[in-house]
């Protein structure tokens, strides 16, 4: 039985295009075309409660055999507007709001939302929490990438045991976390002009030694995955992205330098102190999920190099700005649009400010909803148990995805 | 990378007929934008898309701005001839400023690592010409980001290929982003209600919520 689950539902607007939401395949195309096949296609809905998923997402999935035709995702399920939230509330008030939106890396998403407020106030930041901040979103960074090819090989079948070696690794990296902010993974640690508390005694020193032992941990991780067999089998040539539509479709972050091309916030924009820190860019060839897998590798490495400049540079001094007034903060009327490079892709914030204390327009720019805007692109012609390993290559998280 | 000034001296040369205004940003962070009309929007986007100076490849978000109707005083001076004399006068006259809905687009170009370029368009009114062109031609990256500014803010993406809701549910009505905004007061059935909630079930159930 095929079900037309596209037809656009009950919406009915009296200025829509013409044909608006209708199908654009045919449910039967070649119906007795000389192949042996009646040519039936059949509609399936992946997901919405599917652990391939990550998440409340589902996938209307159109197949030809095995083979996909049509892929149209779905979204919302996790919708609570965030932003119409954050328009009702001070600019204070949104901070631990943030930390909800990509749940696997807070303090990135406290990073970009201090960095727009600050660029619409024309707030400045001391230096020890410039190195506070990298310190922290590298760390975010290990993390979001280590958890990421758990997944990622899980969705391939190697159920639990490298996943859990990750988490293993992301324990230590929470641990760290909840010393200096009080929380594990909703860590609103952020503040307009800074951070909210200084380093604890230690704690820079506990730093270094996990990030020193960092690299022991990827190597292990690689010898499980580089040159696996069956990863290489199931992940090499799949969901191929051109780099002149990755660049078309807004897709940023490891998936867009996995098509090769060099384009990283960090670099482009050198927001907060990145520019006086030496790491190299990783860029794929393919553009396929291996390289994906690869360039996330290589960018834990540099990650690391990074931390380790933090950590020997970090100068003592206040971490936050003691001329603001953080409560009741009223930036002049304007606005700004800041962005940095979470771990997902590019994370920006645009704000309006018409002068009062709440904003008048908040926007977030979440990275994992417009990195799935040419999923259908990667998995048309693939089998359907390569869209799984496809979207798990993506990098989503559905707090951000439906805000 | 050239100032916006010389940005829109160069699409007028280009896109005849253009209707172009650089919206100034009073702000700190001092990013301007530029307004266009919808009727010339798609080709100034190509324009911009396709330009080699500037070849803004990338465009990294749009989102869409709800400026409902106000009252705005406005200070005019003049001069008028009293008894034989010049003298200035001062006027304040109050306006309506008519609303309307705004799409904003912020483009980057990815090979010159430049930006960002604001773009903006506006809808005629609130309710009845709700119209601005899709830029999803030039960029994929609107296509969903247009879908929601559709669906949270209700503007209407002209060309938009595939404009459906996107965050909400198909038969939802109204769009939620909209300053004017009134959540509905079934939204949530809980088996104890208490506070706001309870408040909120009692109007809507009247029969069934007596105590």
């Amino acid at each position: 039985m095929i079900a037309n689950l596209d037809d656009g539902g009950g919406m009915e607007h009296p200025g829509l295009p013409a044909g608006a939401g209708a199908p654009n395949y045919e449910l039967r195309p070649k119906a007795g075309g000389g192949d042996g096949l009646d040519g039936q296609v059949l509609e399936v809905s992946m997901g919405p409660h599917h652990p391939s998923t990550h998440g409340v997402f589902r996938m209307d999935v159109v197949l030809d055999g095995e083979t996909i035709v049509k892929l149209k995702p779905v979204f919302g399920y996790l919708h609570r507007n965030h932003e119409k939230i954050a328009e009702n509330i001070s600019y204070l008030g949104s901070i631990p709001y943030t930390d909800r939106l990509d749940y696997f890396c807070s303090l990135t998403n406290n990073w970009a939302y201090t960095l727009a407020v600050e660029k619409l106030a024309g707030v400045t930041v001391p230096e020890r929490a410039e190195y506070l901040r990298i310190i922290c979103a590298e760390l975010t960074r290990l993390l979001n990438h280590a958890c990421l090819i758990g997944f990622l090989v899980q969705d391939m079948g190697a159920l639990g045991t490298p996943l859990m070696y990750a988490f293993r690794e992301r324990e230590k990296i929470l641990d760290l976390f909840e010393e200096l902010t009080g929380a594990r993974m909703m860590c609103n640690y952020m503040r307009f002009g800074g951070c909210r508390a200084d380093a604890p005694p230690g704690w820079l020193e506990r730093v270094a030694k996990v990030v020193d032992n960092f690299p022991r941990f990827l190597d292990e991780y690689e010898a499980l995955f580089t040159e696996n067999e069956i990863l290489i089998a199931r992940t090499q040539g799949v969901g191929i992205l051109p780099a002149e539509l990755a660049i078309n479709a807004g897709v940023t972050g490891p998936m867009l330098r996995a098509s090769g091309v060099n384009y990283d916030i960090r670099k482009v924009d050198s927001y907060g102190l990145y520019g006086r820190f030496d790491f190299r860019i990783p860029l794929g060839e393919h553009g396929d999920v291996y390289d994906r897998y690869m360039i996330r590798v290589l960018e834990m490495r540099e990650s690391v190099k990074i931390l380790q400049q933090a950590l020997r540079d970090i100068p003592s001094g206040p971490v936050i700005n003691p001329k603001l007034r953080l409560r009741g903060l009223r930036p002049p009327i304007g606005e700004a649009y800041a962005r940095i490079e979470a771990p997902k892709g590019e994370l920006g914030f645009f704000l309006i400010s018409d002068g009062s204390a709440n904003p008048y327009r908040y926007r977030v720019r979440p990275p994992s909803l417009i990195n799935l805007t040419i999923l259908e692109d990667m998995c048309i012609g693939h089998k359907v148990a390569d869209a799984v390993i496809i979207l798990g290559s993506v990098d989503i998280v559905l707090g951000e995805v439906d805000r | 990378m050239e100032t916006l000034e010389q940005i829109k001296a160069r699409i007028e040369a280009a896109v005849a007929g253009a209707k172009l205004e650089i919206i100034p940003n009073p702000g700190p962070a001092n990013q301007p934008s530029l307004l266009v009309d919808t009727a010339h929007a798609l080709a100034v986007a190509r324009f911009l898309h396709d330009d080699a100076a500037l070849q803004l490849d990338y465009c990294s978000n749009v989102t869409g701005v709800d400026w409902p109707e106000k009252a705005i005083t406005e200070k005019i001076h003049f001069k008028q001839v009293v008894n034989g004399v010049e003298r200035e006068f001062e006027q304040v006259i109050e306006k309506v400023r008519p609303g309307f809905l705004e799409a904003v687009y912020h483009l980057y170009s990815m090979r010159l690592k430049t930006g960002p370029v604001i773009l903006r368009q506006r809808t005629a009114n609130r309710t009845d010409n709700v119209r601005v062109a899709s830029l999803t031609p030039v960029w994929r990256s609107c296509e969903f980001q247009e879908r929601e500014v559709y669906d949270l803010f209700g503007i209407i993406f002209d060309g938009h290929p595939d404009l459906r809701r996107i965050l909400m549910w198909d038969e939802f009505t109204d769009h939620p982003m909209r300053k004017d905004y009134v959540p509905p007061d079934d939204y949530e059935y809980e088996p104890t209600p208490h506070g706001p909630v309870q408040e909120k079930a009692r109007r809507h159930y009247p029969t069934e919520n007596k105590e």
